[in-house]
């Protein structure tokens, strides 16, 4: 049992959550913090130590070069996709970056591919449960938004081979929410999920009937969320401090680093306040201030969030429905905090939308129950099936550059479709493919996936070979292909290249690099935390004895107490986190008594407290809204 | 396994030949695609889609049944279902699940439904218009559409009108007694891919009752007849796709 521990990870642009199926319900598991959610912020410290989490944020502030946030959007792309993206996010590339190679990005005087990041947030999130089942954790589901395409699942996948995890399932973000959300509600209907992220916006239209939670139709922006609301208002004021200070700060990573904090809480309190101010402390000791009202900001925000509204209606179209055949609508992702975007989701479905759910955290919870039924599942989710879709036609490219689809968009998966082909030149021993994903007609505006290369085929005739193609998405939207020679049976050899992204070799070279160390770590850490949580209680021993309540103990209790006190000190200075943990337990048994007498006679030093409740958290205290907790040190 | 509809597994079961193999695991007598008793998911046979589902290879064919079927094959072979199973269970799997897929797509929309009875009767309808326009792309002619002769004067003055409303567009300009013109067109276009609809499934009742009958006769003269229909239905609809970008853009 204690290696089958599969969690549910929402690897998100702004925030990621790992969660688990406990007993009949799915749970957020809390960092060392104490809090669910950590943001997907990666820093290198001073001393070139890895930082992710909250504790990284405070190097977004004061050394930006250092530190790198919303990676998620550079998943599964080339340089050429992000060049504008890379105008919005003070990304640097590797100065050696080849054409047509995977994307790196610096880090101080490190450089990384943005799967190197979400690994490295994903190992975060690993800890984070393996300290909280005391086992190792090596299986997940992680979710994607459903608009993603093959480079970009594959993209994750990768991350998460590297951070040691074998991912059994991508599971699409809004599919992952609406099984959350079923989960307890039990009804046959039409669902339509509104997912507004940090960095990518999803639409799904979903059937459910008795338990089968069948996608009809999906679409999306894989570059449209809040980020893109931050953008707008960091320039909206880096103008405004060149017009009013004569000041440019575009250049200056601080300055425009505080802008974003600020503009951030700003556009959270908007959500609740009718006006707020902007308070920003600039270099050489000028201060920008202005107030801003919700009035002002839904203005400028509109343009943004009306580009949620053509994906919206494509999605009810091709799913053949009306938006008064849908029976629900629920909202996922922290954007839909937003007023504005609530009342525009009420106009497109004409329905109002379910706000009871916590739209951070139902895609992880969702997860967690895709993770529970891939386990084997139980009572509650044995009748639970999601039948999910491919968000892109897969083509292929056709004399002329055009693209011949061959699995339409929406199609259920796992979809597969098959391809003859024959040779032009008597002896021919090789075919290439160009496989293409997308709905334009045209090649060249198409996503290019991957060029194959079928080799070996036996010399014939030119047009004599009949090569069969398989082409098939697999349930986690990614495609395989195989071929084999009709003639001569024989299996076609496959190369595959694939347009952007990491070769099988360069994630094996990641993984075992950090798999070394993620192995000793997770030791480690169960090791010192351990420690640290015997010298607490052992601490709180210590101060007790000088209680009145340890002179009301019997003899034999004391006597009890001080011979696993002794045990514990010895254990706790070899290296087995499992006895250390055992003394503790035992430990804290024996001296349950002692601190029931301490809480009865008022004396305040909370023994039982402190040992069995760890408080002193480093992060400062929660904060309702999580994006409110944007707030760097 | 749960919710298993014993009638939907009659219907399966029946009509497949496969039914007298054992199950590879536990060697009981087995449903198609999964044992019946047991649950374990069987190699993949090769089938057309008809049979996958045990049906005849009859066109006129009840979709809710279609569904109700759909929903429990997915419940017995979706990878979901086989998480914790071996290697070559989950790829058994991935096959059965996505030739389910592929089958279910294909047969519960009417008109991929009759194309799809085509191919599998030896009639490459698809092939012909791709070959066909493959070979204009390469010579780099445009593709000649046979256009249907009882639609010849009304195609010539509706492209005209078209071409009118996007050079209009285009200047900006409204002129709605053209746009009146094309709406009309449309409604009459509409019409006759509605009139075509009800020929095709004259021609599948015809196409049914000789797969009952088991009468060679006359087979190939529906078969041709469909294909026809089917020709001249994409013809319209590619003309309607044109009205409507015309009229929206």
């Amino acid at each position: 049992m204690a290696t089958d521990y599969i969690v549910g990870i929402d690897l998100g642009t702004t925030n990621s959550l790992v969660a688990y199926m406990q007993g009949d319900a799915p749970i957020v598991i809390p960092g060392e913090d104490g809090l669910s959610l950590v943001p997907s912020v990666v820093a290198l410290d001073e001393k070139n130590q890895i930082i992710v989490g909250n504790a990284a944020r405070k190097y977004l502030i004061e050394t930006p070069e250092r530190a790198v946030y919303s990676v998620k959007r550079l998943m599964g792309r080339g340089v050429e996709d992000i060049r504008d993206e890379l105008k919005l996010f003070p990304f640097e590339l590797a100065d050696d970056l080849q054409a047509g190679e995977v994307l790196r990005i610096k880090v101080g005087d490190r450089t990384y591919t943005p799967p190197e990041i979400s690994a490295l947030v994903l190992r975060q999130l690993k800890r984070n449960a393996e300290r909280f089942f005391g086992a190792p954790v090596t299986q997940a589901v992680i979710t994607v938004p459903a608009y993603f395409n093959d480079a970009q699942r594959q993209a994750t996948k990768d991350a998460g081979r590297i951070a040691g995890l074998n991912v059994l399932r991508l599971v699409n973000e809004p599919t992952a929410a609406s099984l959350a959300y079923g989960l307890d509600k039990k009804k046959n209907g039409i669902v339509a999920v509104y997912d507004l992220g940090g960095g990518t916006f999803d639409v799904s239209i979903l059937k459910l009937q008795d338990g089968i939670f069948e996608v009809i139709a999906t679409n999306g922006d894989t570059h449209l969320g809040g980020d893109d609301i931050d953008n707008l208002l960091i320039a909206v004021a880096i103008d405004d401090i060149q017009g009013d200070l004569k000041l440019d700060v575009r250049r200056n990573g601080e300055a425009v680093a505080r802008i974003r904090k600020a503009v951030i809480e700003a556009k959270i309190a908007l959500s609740s306040e009718a006006s707020t101010k902007l308070d920003v402390d600039l270099p050489g000791g000028k201060k920008y201030q202005r107030e801003i009202s919700r009035e002002a900001f839904e203005q400028m925000i509109q343009p943004i969030i009306e580009r949620t509204i053509a994906p919206s209606k494509q999605a009810l179209k091709d799913a053949g429905l009306k938006p008064e055949q849908i029976d629900e609508v629920v909202l996922v992702g922290g954007s839909t905090r937003i007023p504005k975007v609530q009342r525009l989701v009420r106009d497109l479905f004409q329905r109002e939308p379910h706000t009871d759910l916590n739209p951070d955290e139902v895609v992880a919870l969702g997860a967690a129950v895709q993770a529970h039924i891939l386990g084997g599942g139980s009572a509650i989710t044995e009748d639970m099936l999601l039948l999910d879709v491919t968000p892109l036609s897969l083509g292929i490219e056709v004399a002329g550059g055009v693209t011949d689809k061959i699995i339409l968009r929406n199609s259920t998966i796992p979809a597969s479709a098959t391809q003859h082909y024959t040779t032009q030149v008597d002896g021919q021993t090789n075919v290439a493919i160009h496989v293409l994903q997308g709905e334009r007609e045209l090649a060249r505006d198409c996503r290019s996936l991957a060029r194959f290369d079928l080799k070996g085929i036996p010399p014939m005739t030119a047009g004599m070979p009949r090569i069969e193609v398989k082409f098939l998405i697999d349930a986690n939207g990614i495609l395989r292909v195989s071929a084999r020679e009709q003639r001569s049976g024989q299996e076609a050899e496959i190369d595959v290249q694939p347009t952007y992204g990491l070769t099988d070799d360069q994630v094996e070279n990641m993984l075992l690099e950090s798999y070394d160390y993620a192995e000793e770590d997770f030791r480690q850490r169960q090791v010192i935390e351990a420690r640290r949580e015997a010298d607490t209680i052992l601490a709180a021993l210590a101060k007790a004895k000088n209680n009145q309540a340890w002179r009301d103990l019997s003899a034999d209790e004391r006597t009890r107490a001080e011979s696993l006190e002794t045990a514990l000190i010895a254990t706790k200075e070899g290296d087995d986190y499992h006895a250390i943990r055992a003394g503790i337990d035992e430990l804290n048994q024996a001296t349950m008594r002692l601190a029931e007498l301490m809480m009865d006679t008022a004396v305040s030093s909370a023994l039982k407290g402190k040992a069995m409740d760890e408080t002193d958290f480093e992060e400062g205290p929660q904060a309702g809204h999580p994006m409110a907790k944007a707030e760097f040190k | 396994m749960t919710n298993v509809d014993s009638n939907s597994l009659f219907v399966v079961t029946r009509q497949s030949p496969e039914t007298t193999a054992r199950c590879w695991s536990c060697g009981t007598m087995r449903a198609v695609h999964f044992c019946s008793s047991c649950g374990k998911v069987q190699p993949p046979v090769p089938a057309d889609y008809f049979s996958f589902f045990g049906f005849p290879r009859k066109l006129n064919l009840d979709t809710a049944l279609l569904e109700k079927e759909f929903y429990v094959l997915s419940r017995h072979l979706h990878p979901d279902v086989f998480g914790q199973a071996d290697e070559q269970e989950r790829a058994w799997s991935l096959e059965q699940s996505s030739m389910l897929n592929d089958a279910y797509r294909t047969l519960k929309d009417p008109i991929k439904r009759t194309e799809y009875l085509l191919r599998i009767e030896g009639v490459e309808l698809e092939e012909q218009s791709k070959q066909a326009t493959e070979k204009a792309r390469a010579s780099g002619e445009l593709k000649k559409q046979v256009v249907p002769p009882d639609l010849l004067e009304e195609v010539f003055e509706l492209n005209m009108h078209l071409e009118e409303l996007r050079m209009q567009k285009k200047t900006g300009e409204d002129d709605p007694e053209l746009f009146e013109e094309v709406s009309e067109a449309k409604r009459s276009l509409e019409e006759k891919h509605d009139a075509l609809l009800t020929e095709l499934k004259n021609e599948w009742n015809r196409w049914d009752e000789s797969v009952e009958n088991a009468s060679e006769d006359g087979r190939r003269k529906v078969l041709d007849r469909m294909v026809d229909v089917l020709n001249r239905r994409n013809y319209i609809r590619n003309l309607l796709r044109d009205v409507n970008e015309a009229m929206e853009s």
